[in-house]
């Protein structure tokens, strides 16, 4: 399974999702810059955490513009795995491949800190590995992760099993619904502000964002 | 064509919180005494220059660019595009 890791300038955590992925069977992942992100050939894309270009006008409403995201839109139309972490999450808002929008969080300060999560299906590309309902920790690290769709939207997406995971104990940034990922109508694109690269082995605290990467190459079979 | 100096406002819908605009009332126009000012919304400013016939076809393009390049997002924010101050 060939995945690309889309670096745009001022991303982060990219090199520990090539690691983690690397570490996968059957994985042969890429880092590849956005604008030379042309190539049509693999099976899944990662957007990864950061600031692209500096978070100017709106986290990630730049780097929605990116060529790469002319790629990007063609694999998810095509039923392809295509995460997006933290800012990759925002910049999938801001391109249209997810619904909603990610707004400042409540209490105006970047908040960093490991986040008790619930799985609320199961039946997308990124989730599948999981138990419905599991609990699971991964860190969180974001200023933008107030979720916000208004009440229709929040009907539509509960009935079509769009929300991925929520908070499950404390809410830290005021984000509605108590929602940190949701997914495409498909459940082939998924967007989370939590780092599941950063939770991928016991060393670094824990492993629950493993299955994360697991998901999408089970998926893929 | 002439150039014409447009102002575009990106706010919050009012369903939308504007922690900011809650923290500046509160933390201080509310707290130094200023309780006339009810409400406080903060929004990002963008001053444009924009070549075009006349002001209507000046604010038109800066509405039409906003649209299409999504300066905003529909979901959570509003736009506001006016005429700006000529130097």
């Amino acid at each position: 399974m060939k995945v690309a890791v889309v670096q745009f300038p001022g991303s982060n955590c990219d090199r520990d999702t090539l690691r983690v992925l690397s570490s996968i069977p059957g994985v042969n992942a890429r880092l590849i810059w956005h604008n030379k992100f042309g190539d049509d050939s693999f099976d899944a894309a990662i957007l990864p955490g950061g600031f692209s270009f500096g978070d100017h006008l709106r986290a990630g409403a730049i780097a929605a513009h990116s060529n790469a995201m002319q790629t990007i839109r063609q694999m998810a139309d095509d039923g392809k795995p295509i995460l997006g972490i933290c800012n990759g999450f925002q910049i999938l808002i801001e391109a249209g491949l997810l619904p909603g929008a990610l707004l400042r969080n409540a209490l105006l300060k970047f908040v960093c800190k490991w986040a008790d999560l619930q799985v609320e299906t199961t039946e997308t590309a990124f989730t599948c590995s999981f138990k419905q309902n599991a609990k699971v920790r991964m860190p969180i690290a974001h200023n933008e992760g107030r979720f916000f769709a208004d009440n229709d939207s929040l009907v539509s997406l509960r009935k079509a099993k769009q929300i991925v995971l929520r908070y499950s104990d404390e809410n830290p940034t005021g984000t509605i619904d108590n929602i940190v990922a949701v997914s495409n109508a498909d459940a082939n694109v998924v967007g989370m502000m939590p780092h599941p690269e950063r939770a991928s082995s016991p060393s670094l605290g824990g492993s629950d964002g493993l299955k994360v990467f697991q998901s999408m190459v089970e998926w893929a079979q | 064509m002439n150039l014409f100096p447009i102002e575009i406002i990106i706010s919050n819908k009012p369903q939308a919180r504007d922690p900011e605009g809650e923290t500046i009332a509160r933390d201080l126009i509310h707290k130094e005494g200023f309780h006339a000012i009810r409400t406080v919304r903060t929004g990002k400013l963008l001053s444009i220059t924009v070549e075009a016939e006349n002001e209507e076809n000046a604010c038109n393009l800066a509405v039409r660019m906003c649209n299409d390049l999504r300066l905003y997002n529909p979901v959570a924010h509003t736009i506001s595009v006016r005429v700006g101050p000529k130097n």
